[in-house]
C-alpha cells in the first residue's frame, strides 16, 4: 500500500497542519517508507496471537468518584488569549 | 405508489450520575459559573493524564446488567480525533473497538389500549466516553465563548439496532430507555439540562426490500416530542425526495423545532474522519467477574423482573403489568396501593393507578410524584369498594374529594358526605316498589319484552337512592319484583 500526493494533503488537512507541495511530497516518501516496513511485518504469521491495546501489560486504575479539584478559573484564565465573563473567547465557530 | 417502510435506529448519550468527571476530580454538578468547575485534565494542560472513574464503570456495569448484555471484562479506550474550540484536547476519549457493553435488549410496549403491542429492540452496545464543552456563539464582539465545565462530564453512548419502524416505536424505546436508566440509578434522565439526549438515524425502504436505504441521521434530541416530530418530517421529506426521482445522500441533520424541519448540518463529504486509535494515557478497563457479580447482586428488581410478577402473583395481564412498570415512580404507587388494599384487589388498583388517577393527573398536567391522593388514600377507596360500602360510581366522587383534600381518607369522606351504600334490603325492596308503583308503563314495556324499560327502572331506584343502594342488590330485587308481579 502506497500514499497518494492527494491523501498526505488530505491527512495533514485532518490534523491542521500546513504543508507547501515539495513538503508534501518528501512526507509522501518518508510515509510511504513507513509502510514498507508495516507491509514486511504483515508478512508475519500472527494468527493466535491477541491484538495488543496498550505496550504495558497492566490494567487501568480506578480513582473513586470523589470531587478533589478546587475552582481555579482565575489562575487558568490568567494565561488565556482572551477571557469575558468567565468564559474562553475563540474565534467564532458554527458549524 | 410505493409502500414504504420506515427505518430508525438510534444513539443515546446518557449522562452518568457521578459527582465527579469521567477522566478528572472535577465536579460535575450542572449550573455552576462557567469554568469553575474545570481543572487542568479538563483543560487538557501540559503534562495532565486521566485517571478512570470507579463509578461510572459501575454504572455502565449496571446497565449491561439490566438489559441481559455481555460486560466486557477487557475493554479499551481509544481518542476520537477532531478539531472544535470546546474540545481542548483536540480528541474525545470514547471507546471504539472494544467497547464495555455488547448486546442485550429492551422489550417496549408500542401504543394504547387494543392497538397496543410488545416489541423487542436489540441493542449493539453501550460505550463509556466523555463530552465535550459547551460553545456560545452570542456575541462576544464577533468571537465565541467557551465554557468548558462540561467537558469530561461521564457519558454512557447507547446504541440501538436499526429494529424501529415507526416514529412511535422509537419514541417508545427512548421512553423505556429513559425509564430504565433512571430506574438503575445510572442517570437522572433531566432531558431539559441535556442528561439524556438521542440521535435517530432514519431511511427509508419499499416494503419487502432487504436492504436498507441510505441514511440521514438526526443530531440531539432532547425531547420525545421532537423525537416524534423530527423522524415524521424527515420520513416524508426523504419518501418525497426518492418519489421525485432524487437519490438521498447520507448526511448529518438538525432538527429546527420552531419550523418542525429537519435541515443538512453536513454531507458525507464532509463527515469527520475521526481517526480513531487505542489511548495511550489509558490501559485496558479489565472488569472482574467478581465486581460483575457485586453489581448483580445490588441491582433493584428490574422491570421485566416486576412485570413477570404482576402476571404472575397478581393475575395482571400483559398490558397492564408493561404499562405499570413504565417508570419506577408508577411501579412503587401500584405496589404501594396494592400493599393496603390487598392482592385480591389487584386488579382494581391497576385500574384505578392506569385510568383514574393517570387521566385525572393528566388533566392538571401533574406528575405522578405531585399527586394530591397517596397511594395509602388510594387504597382505602379500592378497599370500600371492595366490601361493598360504596359502588363505582361513588367511589369517582369519593377520589375527587379526596383530590380537593375535602377528607384525610375514604372513610372520613364517605363519613362526612353520608356516602355510605345502602345494602340493607329493606330499604333498597322499599325503593323499588316505589319506582315499580310510579312506572306502569316501563314495567308493561319491559313484560313486552323491551329489556331497555330494565335499564331506566334500575335509573330510577339509583335515583331514588341517591345513587347509593347497591347496584347489584337493586337489580336482582327488580328482576324477582317484575318475574314474581
Amino acid at each position: 500500500m502506497s500514499l497518494t500526493l492527494e491523501q498526505v494533503q488530505r491527512i495533514a488537512h485532518l490534523a491542521r497542519i500546513e504543508v507547501s507541495e515539495s513538503e508534501a511530497l518528501a512526507t509522501q516518501g518518508h510515509l510511504n517508507g513507513i509502510f514498507q516496513l508495516i507491509e514486511q511485518m504483515q508478512a508475519v504469521d500472527t494468527s493466535g496471537v491477541e491484538p495488543m491495546a496498550h505496550a504495558q501489560d497492566l490494567s487501568q486504575r480506578l480513582r473513586d468518584d470523589v470531587v478533589s479539584e478546587t475552582d481555579r478559573r482565575a489562575a487558568y484564565q490568567a494565561v488565556a488569549p482572551e477571557v469575558e465573563a468567565g468564559l474562553y473567547l475563540v474565534p467564532k465557530v458554527i458549524e | 405508489m410505493n409502500q414504504w417502510e420506515v427505518v430508525i435506529g438510534i444513539e443515546t448519550h446518557a449522562q452518568l450520575a457521578t459527582v465527579s468527571k469521567i477522566f478528572s476530580g472535577a465536579s460535575t454538578a450542572f449550573g455552576a459559573e462557567p469554568n469553575t468547575q474545570a481543572c487542568a485534565v479538563d483543560l487538557a494542560l501540559p503534562g495532565v493524564l486521566p485517571v478512570l472513574n470507579k463509578k461510572a464503570v459501575e454504572c455502565a456495569i449496571r446497565f449491561g446488567l439490566a438489559i441481559g448484555a455481555e460486560v466486557a471484562q477487557k475493554s479499551v479506550f481509544a481518542r476520537k480525533n477532531y478539531f472544535y474550540p470546546d474540545l481542548p484536547k483536540g480528541y474525545q476519549i470514547s471507546q471504539m473497538d472494544l467497547p464495555v457493553v455488547v448486546g442485550g435488549n429492551i422489550t417496549l410496549q408500542v401504543g394504547q389500549g387494543d392497538k397496543a403491542y410488545e416489541k423487542v429492540v436489540r441493542l449493539t452496545r453501550a460505550h463509556l466516553e466523555e463530552d465535550a464543552g459547551k460553545s456560545l456563539h452570542e456575541d462576544f464582539h464577533g468571537k465565541s465563548g467557551i465554557d468548558l465545565n462540561r467537558a469530561g462530564t461521564p457519558l454512557l453512548e447507547i446504541v440501538s439496532e436499526p429494529d424501529m419502524r415507526s416514529s412511535d416505536e422509537a419514541v417508545a424505546y427512548a421512553k423505556a430507555l429513559h425509564a430504565l436508566v433512571r430506574w438503575i440509578g445510572i442517570c437522572d434522565g433531566n432531558m431539559q439540562e441535556g442528561s439524556f439526549r438521542c440521535d435517530a438515524n432514519v431511511s427509508v425502504r419499499p416494503k419487502g426490500q432487504a436492504e436498507f436505504g441510505t441514511r440521514r441521521e438526526i443530531k440531539n434530541l432532547n425531547s420525545f416530542r421532537f423525537l416524534k416530530e423530527a423522524i415524521d418530517f424527515e420520513v416524508q421529506w426523504q419518501i418525497n425526495e426518492i418519489e421525485e426521482g432524487r437519490k438521498i445522500q447520507q448526511a448529518t441533520v438538525l432538527f429546527d423545532p420552531d419550523s418542525g424541519e429537519t435541515r443538512m448540518m453536513r454531507s458525507k463529504e464532509d463527515a469527520h474522519d475521526y481517526r480513531y486509535f487505542p489511548d495511550p494515557d489509558l490501559l485496558p478497563l479489565i472488569i472482574s467477574s467478581d465486581w460483575i457479580n457485586r453489581v448483580k447482586g445490588e441491582l433493584p428488581e428490574l422491570p421485566g423482573q416486576k412485570r413477570e410478577r404482576f402476571v404472575n402473583e397478581l393475575g395482571l395481564s400483559a398490558y397492564d403489568a408493561i404499562t405499570l412498570t413504565a417508570s419506577q415512580e408508577m411501579a412503587d404507587y401500584f405496589e404501594s396501593t396494592v400493599a393496603i388494599a390487598g392482592k385480591a384487589n389487584a386488579k382494581p388498583c391497576a385500574n384505578w393507578v392506569m385510568v383514574d388517577l393517570a387521566a385525572r393527573l393528566n388533566k392538571e398536567g401533574k406528575e405522578l410524584v405531585e399527586s394530591p391522593v397517596s397511594a395509602a388514600q388510594l387504597a382505602g377507596l379500592i378497599q370500600r369498594i371492595a366490601d361493598n360500602t360504596i359502588s363505582n360510581n361513588i367511589a369517582k366522587k369519593v377520589f375527587e374529594a379526596l383530590w380537593n383534600g375535602e377528607g384525610a381518607t375514604a372513610d372520613d369522606v364517605i363519613e362526612k358526605q353520608g356516602l355510605k351504600q345502602i345494602t340493607d334490603s329493606g330499604a333498597i325492596e322499599a325503593l323499588v316498589d316505589e319506582v315499580l308503583a310510579a312506572n306502569p308503563a316501563n314495567v308493561a314495556e319491559f313484560k313486552a319484552g323491551k329489556e331497555k324499560a330494565f335499564n331506566a327502572l334500575v335509573g330510577q331506584v339509583m335515583k331514588a337512592a341517591k345513587g347509593k343502594a347497591n347496584p347489584q342488590q337493586v337489580n336482582d330485587l327488580l328482576r324477582q319484583k317484575l318475574a314474581a308481579g
